[in-house]
């Protein structure tokens, strides 16, 4: 229990800062926009409908889709700007999620803007005209002091969705105190989620409370007040950032990790031995599995570990399965003549997906492979995680053997499990390389017609790393060094719900066990 | 002394509306013009007209001579002093931070702002105290006398009004517009008052201008309005105040 405390602590820092600096640049942009927007909008009744139409068309938007949007919509602005100015930039980690942040922060300002000014006595500003002010001066003078109550009301509710939102900018890699979130949402560490609620949950109130302050006293036209609540949000702002100082160097190596356990526990692995060789490392972790590769071929991320099928079939476009080896050369031959990547080798396991049982039911039911599993399936519950049934993969295997389950549900990997040992599923879609299957003891059915690919874990390298002596010499004897048995071990001892391991903790193990080849 | 406002058939409609069907008006400077008629007759925007809150159709609107049409209004609006029933004071500001507008937009510095506010307050018969306060804190009659204070401010020759008067009860009413006419005569200035009361436009003007439908009906000193004019619209509301106060004065009592 104190050493997840610990950990957590030791990772705030870093992450509020990080947390800090996006929130606080989404609010001044948003800001820079919204209000004078806003003050546009209240003059003229062309402009508001839409104005104010779009902010709250944004905001029916999730917050997580907004973020993962603007993935895509940068590496194509990247690909046109390497076209054109031959320089791109990096479509991952502060830029989507502070241009998704910024759009998100900016309905309640707006509104409030064009209400406040909108709103402001007919006959003062008659008077302000009446007593010779130009219309500038009857903005500045006039018209924002008395809206700056209600709009001051609007930043502070804008502030505070806009670091609740901030949480979600982990998935695109940007490190957040979400970081703690969904790194432990996927550990089931409940130390780290809660920690991670309560930190921005925090850092929402404060900033609230502050803001409050300066409200308070626009409101009540008491200097004083404005002057305190301002100097504490700038200086709770800077308090906070100065960890990056020493962190804001950047990292020699970025290594990147997908959002499952055996993920964390390999960049843990890589991470260490890159460190023990003397250099900087940075982890992204929680990349979706598209996101991840994209961010390796940009060179966003040096080295990150991936799966054959997973290549094969997604990146490749793949839909026939040629065998173990086939697939790996291919992959190695292709995806460096694609995209300049380096398939360093295989660890030496496979983690497939695998098509998971209880053991008493699969008996039961006499289901011992995904060819008698078609016969029962319109009676059983299908649990997935939340990719598989739009992955290729799972196209070929419902194709080949004809799957129609009675119902499909999509859960959470962790949670997966659990609905299987809960009756709320009948068959999962598992990874061969999971410890629960052991430790559950499911049953794992085999593929006789040999619909999925395999998935031999290899360590990719970014092109511009390619032929970086110090990376490659320190990840290389990992090729074929750990066995099966070993990173089920590993992941089962962070998968548990007992004397839970960090997946820095697991990596060690794994280092120890090392095949020498 | 010349022409201090000059109307040449000027015109303001509103859709199909005329607010104004083409008025020509010539007001002296030193004069006290009180602007009558019902609701809809276009004397307020008459009004407007002439610090270019409204901008006319059609027409010229001349001060001291002058045709202000292709200038900034702020310009024209600095040099004239502007009152209306619902003040306007900005309640972000102290009555002397209200009271000294229009001098600080014309760039005068604090020291001399500051002596006028103080010599203004005395002028509109209100203590010095009431400098630093809001104008929330101001009873009604109180604050028009801020109203006025700012439109005098920055020594204006002309001052506008618009029903100034209209929302006050009648005892600070009566005080209210006696002492302004009293500033009226001690500032000399051209003072322009829109009033849909006759014997309030009576009580203070030399000179009634009576409206209906945007057109002049009549327009000339209160006594001789009375006795030449036959327009029975006309002789109907001079008479109505003077029936009034022959009433009060018989029900009251008094001396003949």
């Amino acid at each position: 229990m104190n050493g997840a405390f610990d950990a957590a602590l030791a990772l705030l820092p870093e992450y509020l800062a990080w947390h800090v600096v996006l929130s606080a640049s989404a609010l001044l942009l948003g800001a820079a926009i919204s209000l004078p927007l806003g003050v546009a909008a209240a003059r003229s009744a062309r402009l508001r409908w839409p104005v104010l139409a779009f902010a709250s068309l944004i905001q029916t938007i999730p917050s997580l889709a907004l973020l993962a949007l603007f993935f895509p919509i940068l590496l194509a602005a990247s690909a046109l700007s390497v076209a054109t100015f031959g320089r791109g930039f990096s479509a991952l980690g502060f830029l989507p999620s502070l241009l998704a942040l910024t759009l998100y922060s900016m309905l309640p300002m707006l509104r409030n803007a064009a209400a406040g000014v909108g709103g402001v006595d007919p006959a003062i500003r008659e008077a302000a005209d009446g007593v010779g002010m130009t219309p500038r001066q009857r903005l500045f003078q006039v018209e924002l002091p008395l809206a700056a109550p209600i709009i001051m009301a609007g930043v502070r509710t804008a502030a505070v969705w806009t670091i609740g939102a901030a949480t979600l900018s982990t998935p695109v890699g940007q490190t957040s105190l979400g970081n703690y979130i969904f790194a432990g949402l996927q550990t089931e560490n409940w130390i780290f989620v809660l920690f991670g609620c309560a930190a921005s949950a925090g850092l929402a109130l404060a900033a609230d409370q502050l803001l409050g302050l300066v409200e308070a006293g626009v409101r009540r036209r008491r200097r004083v007040l404005v002057t305190a609540g301002a100097a504490g949000l700038l200086l709770g702002a800077l308090l906070a950032v100065t960890p990056l100082a020493s962190f804001g160097r950047p990292a020699a190596y970025t290594v990147g990790a997908k959002n499952f356990s055996e993920q964390y526990i390999l960049a843990e692995l890589m991470a260490a031995r890159l460190e023990r060789a003397g250099a900087e490392v940075r982890r992204k972790e929680d990349l979706g599995s598209a996101v991840a590769y994209r961010a390796l071929a940009a060179g966003e991320i040096d080295a990150y570990v991936d799966y054959s099928g997973t290549l094969w079939t997604n990146v490749l476009k793949r839909t026939d399965n040629p065998g173990r080896q086939a697939v790996l050369d291919g992959l190695t031959a292709e995806l460096k003549r694609r995209d300049g990547v380096l398939v360093l080798g295989s660890l030496g396991f496979e983690n497939a997906y695998a098509f998971a049982m209880r053991g008493d039911r699969a008996r039961a039911l006499g289901v011992a492979s995904l060819e008698d599993l078609a016969r029962q399936a319109p009676n059983l519950t299908f649990g997935s995680d939340l990719e598989f049934l739009s992955r290729p993969e799972w196209k070929a295997v419902e194709a080949a053997y004809g799957l129609r389950f009675a119902r499909q549900r999509s859960f959470q990997p962790t949670f997966m499990y659990r609905a299987l040992s809960g009756g709320d599923a009948d068959v999962i879609s598992a990874f061969s390389s999971d410890g629960r299957i052991a430790a559950d003891r499911l049953v794992v059915l085999t593929d006789p017609k040999g619909a999925i690919p395999p998935y031999d874990a290899v360590i990719l390298v970014s092109p511009k790393r390619a032929n970086d002596r110090r990376l490659l010499s320190a990840l290389q004897p990992l090729v074929g060094a750990i066995p099966v048995e070993a990173m089920r071990e590993a992941n089962y001892t962070v998968d548990r719900d007992q004397q839970k391991l960090t997946p820095a903790t697991a990596a060690q193990a794994v280092e120890r066990s090392l095949r020498t080849p | 002394m010349g022409a201090m406002v000059q109307l040449d058939r000027v015109e303001k409609r509103y859709g199909a509306h005329a607010a104004l069907a083409g008025v020509s008006l010539t007001l002296e400077a030193g004069e006290f013009v009180a602007l009558v008629g019902g609701s809809g007759s276009g004397k307020t925007t008459l009004l407007k007209t002439i610090n270019r809150l409204l901008l006319p159709d059609t027409g010229v609107v001349r001060v001291e001579g002058r045709d202000y049409a292709t200038a900034p209004p702020h310009q024209l609006r600095r040099r004239i002093g502007y009152v209306f029933q619902e003040v306007g004071l900005f309640p972000h500001l102290t009555v002397a931070e209200n009271v000294a507008v229009t001098p600080k937009l014309l760039g005068w510095d604090a020291g001399r702002r500051a002596a006028r506010v103080d010599e203004l307050l005395d002028l509109v018969a209100l203590p010095r105290e009431v400098a630093q306060r809001s104008p929330d804190a101001l009873s009604g009659g109180q604050r028009q006398r801020v109203g006025v204070a700012r439109a005098l401010a920055a020594e204006p020759k002309l001052m506008l009004m618009d029903e100034p008067f209209g929302a006050l009860d009648p005892l600070t009413r009566d005080q209210l517009g006696s002492d302004y006419r009293a500033l009226h005569e001690r500032l000399g200035l051209t003072t322009v008052l829109v009033t849909h009361d006759m014997a309030e436009a009576v009580l203070l003007a030399d000179r009634i201008v009576v409206l209906q439908a945007g057109r002049i009906l009549a327009d000339g000193a209160p006594a001789a309005l009375l006795a030449s004019s036959t327009d029975p619209d006309v002789r109907g509301l001079l008479e109505a105040p003077k029936r009034q106060a022959e009433r009060l004065h018989a029900r009251l009592g008094g001396p003949a």
